[in-house]
């Protein structure tokens, strides 16, 4: 290597950076279709459609599970006591703030549909247990209330709720 | 590899291959001829059992791959007909899902050892991190093998490995949702997993390649720490270092059958006889013995995402362990402080093995807690002030006078000649 640097730029340099910028963008180019096929593909997509859930069997204190892009999904249908215990608490005290009324549709107090994943590792809590009335995890011991919100363990989130909305009085579509 | 190889080729074929291919001559220097220091005990024996441990896996692998189906709604029974009606299946599925524990075991054993004796230390540090890439590589394929079978263990472990990184901000979702393949794990995640899992021991392989090669090229540490002096202080890997790392395979493969023929299924879990159910959690979940301190780990933190970046702390800490450790002597036989803090560190790591197969309530987690500090307070404070605080014994002189004391050296020459052989 016999070539000094010289103060200017020459046209040498700038075919070295062209070259090396339109090899760079080949190797993107590349590597993009090998990522994006992991992607979901087309038919889970379409396999996501919205589904449609009749409330009317539900009685008052169970809670279903139905499955939604292989997601399940809590339909609770509360008591008077389970929808006390979730307002009176002090959403301040909660360590994911939110009301019980901001999770459910107004009118439809007693209808809780929520995503039933545990927000921590992805475990599907147990209905009916812990020490809130709500839910517990099995896997690293979250507690969640009768609002389906995080009181307790290492979850650093409420269950999160499906886009859904009442198409009937008793019927709900999800998605 | 390390000088040139002394390696004459006798035959006329041996001649002519050898100025083209220096094959032999490369196998003659690296597992022959290749010194190794005359005071090695057993506990280095461990690196060539995980190289057959490796063989057999890849081995068993391949075979077990003619006959599994990698599709949600086959995979479990193409699993019970390896054990049913495959030929041998039963044997070639538990010598696998075994080896698989008795490799980590070996591994563990391995890593000890280093951290012993001071294997990392310099000019080790390239050769200590190729072993930690080997653990990260084991640990991302063990996870992947154990979702084949496509029990209920084996669901629930795919999908709370692969949520971790939801705890990643902002794009935590979407590169969960790219693992997956999907709104969940399900087929796709299924089919990939099969494909790395098959790829990844290959890469294994080629590290290990890499670290044997690091290997030859600083040469083997040993018990004093201390380098070998001379000729007189290493012996030929064939056929000392052969046999004995031989019979400790024996042995060790002594254990091994022991746990195929008759336990079987004593470290997995019986849920995961149970078909994949995405409605129901098991009750009681763990991953496997070997990964459950890193398990405690995750669960003694109470946040998510810093659950998470410990448990990849608690493995990547180790590759900085060289500079971590300020001591220069290698061998904790000469650091008498270092060597009741190693222990303790060994009896930290089956503490947290122990708490990760433990529910996560009540006073386990709290255990857990203080042991997860103390790991880490082991390498990055202890680690760092026991090399400034500590005297060390003083060093022999070489490695002869380690094992026969002063003035022992003439009477071994001739114990340690090699072997002539044809």
């Amino acid at each position: 290597m016999t070539t000094t640097a010289s103060a200017e730029p020459t046209r040498r340099d700038f075919l070295y950076i062209a070259t090396g910028a339109v090899g760079a963008a080949a190797v993107a180019a590349a590597a993009w279709p090998l990522i994006s096929q992991m992607n979901p593909d087309a038919s889970t997509i379409a396999a996501g459609a919205p589904i449609e859930v009749d409330l009317s069997p539900i009685a008052a204190g169970q809670v279903i599970k139905v499955f939604w892009r292989g997601k399940p999904i809590f339909i609770s249908h509360r008591t008077a006591k389970d929808i006390e215990a979730a307002r009176s608490v002090d959403i301040r005290t909660l360590p994911d703030p939110q009301a019980d009324q901001d999770r459910v549709v107004k009118g439809h107090d007693q209808w809780l549909v929520v995503i039933g994943i545990c927000t921590h590792l992805g475990c599907i809590p147990l209905a009916h247990q812990g020490d809130y009335g709500g839910w517990f995890c099995p896997c690293h011991g979250s507690q969640y209330d009768t609002s389906a919100r995080i009181r307790r363990g290492p979850a650093p989130a409420n269950l999160p709720l499906p886009p859904y909305k009442f198409v009937a009085d008793t019927k709900i579509q999800i998605g | 590899m390390s000088g040139h190889s002394t390696y004459q080729p006798q035959s006329a074929f041996m001649k002519w291959l050898e100025a083209r291919l220096p094959i032999w001559s490369l196998v003659h220097s690296s597992f022959i001829a290749y010194p190794t220091p005359r005071n090695l005990n057993y506990w280095w024996t461990f690196g060539g059992i995980l190289t057959v441990m490796l063989a057999i896996q890849i081995v068993t692998g391949i075979v077990l791959a003619m006959h599994y189906t990698p599709h949600v709604d086959y995979a479990f029974n193409s699993v019970e007909t390896i054990m049913r009606d495959v030929n041998y299946g039963w044997l070639l599925r538990y010598v696998h899902a075994a080896g698989a524990s008795m490799f980590f075991l070996a591994a563990y054993i391995h890593m000890f050892r280093g951290l012993y004796y001071g294997s990392y230390k310099a000019p080790r540090e390239v050769l200590w991190i190729l072993g930690v890439i080997i653990l990260l590589l084991m640990i991302a394929t063990g996870f992947m093998g154990y979702v084949l079978p496509w029990g209920q263990m084996s669901f629930w472990a795919a999908t709370v490995i692969t949520n971790l990184f939801s705890a990643i901000p902002v794009v935590g979702d979407s590169v969960v949702s790219w693992l997956w393949g999907g709104y969940s794990v399900g087929n796709p995640t299924l089919n990939r997993f099969y494909s790395l899992h098959y790829l990844l021991p290959f890469v294994i392989l080629g590290v290990v390649v890499l670290h044997i090669w690091a290997l030859h090229v600083v040469g083997q540490n040993n018990p004093t720490g201390i380098d070998p002096k001379s000729d007189r202080e290493t012996v030929p890997f064939t056929p000392y270092a052969t046999i004995k790392d031989g019979f400790m395979m024996v042995c060790f493969f002594i254990l091994f059958a022991w746990f195929v023929f008759y336990l079987p299924n004593y470290l997995g879990h019986a849920d995961n006889y149970i078909p994949a159910n995405p409605a129901v959690t098991p009750t009681h979940i763990v991953p496997e013995w070997y990964y459950l301190p890193f398990y405690a780990i995750l669960r003694a933190i109470p946040s998510k995402l810093l659950g998470v970046v410990m448990l990849g702390a608690a493995i990547v800490i180790l590759a900085f362990v060289p500079w971590l450790d300020t001591s220069r002597v290698r061998s904790a036989t000469y650091r008498p402080l270092y060597r009741q803090f190693f222990w303790i560190f060994v009896v930290v790591c089956i503490g947290l093995g122990w708490l990760g197969s433990k529910p996560a309530e009540g006073n386990y987690v709290l255990y857990a807690r203080v042991l997860t500090a103390w790991y880490f307070i082991h390498f990055l404070i202890i680690l760092p002030l026991l090399g400034l605080l500590e005297r060390p014994k003083p060093l022999p002189a070489s490695i002869t006078e380690s094992v026969l004391g002063k003035g022992g050296a003439p009477v071994a020459s001739g114990a340690a000649a090699p072997e002539r052989r044809g």
